[in-house]
């Protein structure tokens, strides 16, 4: 287990450093280089001493070698640069945002867990029969229908139509007003969690399936255990192991619906300041929250992984 | 993207109707291959069981339609504001009439021409930012499975480290330090989306590379570029076909949310998700027919190339278990 561990963190380490060469090609990918970057920061007017003064602050004449390590060091120490157009260290306003878009992720992943694997088990348990084919049917539209469509379509319904819901998310300043607000939480929640309630209860039928397909499962029924017993004990249990992986894979995807699902309700989250930094041109506050962004991601994995590890034992001694 | 595994149709044959009578018996899997055996070539037996599935043959009707109503379609639907490049500004956000089937948009374009010509743009730009990233995807996969070692190792880091970015964010910062344009918006899709196939090339490169054929090539004196190009990749070819359509399918997703948070082909173009963006705040004034048929079209055109990708995963499956 140890060892397994220490790999696992050893591979998201050189993951991390991966994503510091991205965001150091994104630094580099301006036409024109650094120069170009500073004029598009500093404004148009700014002078050949100002840039030359810009470049050195931040490192941008030093060779291209150095920079990078410098910008290693910077990801590692959370030093994020400073964005100009708000004024604030990038860490700052990251810090401000962060729990929010953690919260949304958080509640949107716990209602997929909670109604994706009893609806993938359901649709095993009364497979090939009407109910099952609807459900697939409604899981294969809500799987292709777009985050920020269906976000639309639900502000059309239930806020404007029916005014059930507001339609914005709430915009308090901190996490416990927000939660305090839940009737504002209601649509974009579900509007993030859509796409992936559909895909994990199909892969949750795909995955109960497969596990009473098992011979433990055919062990289990003809020792003479109720059927109850044998499909939530034995086969439910291995099933659920796939799903953490697939919880794991998944979370840059949600991630990136996050973004949509915030920019369509005005959640005050990193996706919507991520969105309006690409619309004001704010390239420190924008490449800092690309890196912010996989770095949880990276974290997130790491953590399904130790925890699929903890659940399964094979896993540990390959 | 995740993996929307589907039926597992082999498996659905030996399970009991009733759980728990345990009427399956070891080897007694009757699977469709079995019936099939003895009839004509590869081809005839993956259409066979590929046109078995009837939602697939109705996707495959509804590609077509929408292949003709964007591309042909431009040339036979003329309005008095010819499609996408003449607007009349006395007719602002039509409802829609006689003239205008599906009445008209901010700009004065007629809805339909407009969807003509966003549909277009993003077949167009789905269909080549998928092939890009299904050949790029496959050679990288198939050459790091088939070096292995560091160069193997090295490429697969190269890998996670996308993937572990999520997609949107990495896209958008790059188009928004270069300009977008139609190319721009191919590479961009593109980049997110050979990942997966060079991951799955990888592995069936990795069990390839221990079959007899290729160790025959080797002792041949085959080189390995002759080993990749001439007999791995030509035998993931199920595979391959199988994750290109899924490809598509995300291909269009992902272009629709870029064209929906603002970055999608310079004016006059539209793509279908651009179109959702600019008739929002008309919808919420009651203007319906300037989102919900774009957003139709969308779902329509994903839900289409998912349920073919199933079915031709179901075919191809059955292929190789007749191996």
């Amino acid at each position: 287990m140890i060892g397994y561990l220490i790999r696992r963190v050893f591979q998201a380490i050189i993951v991390i450093i991966g994503v510091c060469a991205i965001t150091f090609i994104l630094y580099h990918l301006f036409p024109g280089g650094a120069t170009s970057e500073a004029r598009i920061i500093l404004g148009p007017r700014a002078t050949p001493p100002q840039i030359a003064l810009f470049l050195s602050q931040n490192g941008l004449n030093k060779p291209i070698w150095t920079q990078f390590f410098i910008l290693v060091g910077h990801v590692f120490t959370f030093n994020l640069g400073y964005s100009y157009k708000l004024n604030e260290p990038v860490a700052t306003i990251v810090l401000q945002k962060l729990p929010k878009t953690v919260l949304l992720l958080g509640l949107s992943t716990l209602l997929t867990v909670i109604i994706a694997i009893p609806l993938g088990i359901f649709q095993v348990l009364r497979r090939n029969r009407p109910s099952d084919y609807a459900l697939t049917t409604l899981s294969f539209i809500f799987y292709a229908t777009p985050t920020f469509f269906l976000g639309i379509v639900l502000i059309q319904v239930f806020a404007i139509h029916w005014h059930l819901f507001p339609p914005e998310a709430p915009q308090s300043a901190s996490v416990g007003q927000i939660l305090g607000d839940w009737r504002a939480l209601v649509l974009p929640v579900f509007t993030l969690a859509a796409v992936y309630i559909a895909g994990f209860s199909r892969y949750m039928r795909s995955s109960m399936m497969e596990a009473l397909t098992e011979d433990y499962v055919r062990t289990a029924r003809a020792k003479g255990l109720s059927t109850r017993r044998v499909n939530y004990v034995h086969a439910l249990r291995n099933a659920l192991i796939p799903i953490i992986t697939l919880l794991g894979l998944t979370l840059p995807a949600i991630v990136s619906g996050a973004l949509i699902t915030e920019s369509v309700f005005n959640y005050p989250g990193m996706g919507l300041a991520f969105f309006n930094a690409a619309i004001n041109n704010d390239f420190p506050l924008l490449i800092g929250t690309v890196v912010v962004a996989a770095m949880a991601t990276v974290v997130g994995s790491l953590l399904a992984d130790i925890l699929y590890a903890v659940l399964d034992p094979r896993i540990r001694y390959v | 993207m995740i993996p929307l595994t589907g039926d597992l149709p082999d498996k659905e044959a030996i399970l009991p109707d009733v759980p728990g009578m345990g009427a399956e018996l070891p080897g007694v899997e009757v699977t469709e291959a079995g019936e099939a055996g003895g009839i004509g070539g590869l081809g005839r037996v993956i259409w066979r069981v590929f046109s078995e599935n009837k939602l697939a043959l109705v996707s495959i009707g509804v590609i077509v339609f929408m292949l003709l109503f964007c591309f042909v379609g431009p040339h036979f639907y003329v309005t008095p504001q010819a499609n996408f490049v003449v607007t009349s500004v006395g007719q602002v956000l039509a409802p829609p009439s006689s003239q205008h089937l599906l009445g008209t948009d901010p700009n004065g374009y007629d809805t339909v021409g407009r969807l003509m010509v966003g549909g277009a743009t993003a077949l167009e730009i789905a269909l080549l930012a998928a092939g890009i990233a299904t050949i790029f995807g496959v050679f990288f996969g198939a050459i790091s499975g088939y070096a292995g070692g560091a160069v193997d190792a090295v490429m697969m880091r190269i890998v996670d480290t996308v993937l572990s970015v999520p997609t949107l964010f990495l896209l958008i910062v790059i188009a928004a330090i270069l300009h977008t344009s139609f190319w721009l918006i191919v590479f961009i899709v593109a980049l997110a989306a050979w990942l997966v196939p060079a991951r799955l090339i990888r592995g069936e490169t990795l069990t390839l590379r221990t079959r007899e054929y290729v160790q025959a090539v080797r002792a041949m004196g085959g080189g390995g570029s002759r080993i990749v190009a001439r007999h791995i990749i030509p035998n993931a070819v199920g595979t391959i076909i199988v994750n290109a359509t899924f490809q598509i399918a995300d291909a269009i997703g992902l272009l629709a949310a870029l064209g929906f948070l603002g970055f999608g082909v310079p004016a006059p173009g539209t793509s279908w998700g651009q179109m959702l963006s600019d008739g929002i705040s008309y919808a919420q004034e009651g203007a319906w027919w300037l989102i919900y048929p774009a957003g139709i079209c969308i779902i329509l055109v994903t839900v289409s190339f998912n349920y073919i990708g199933d079915a031709l995963r179901d075919a191809f499956e059955v292929r190789l278990q007749r191996r």
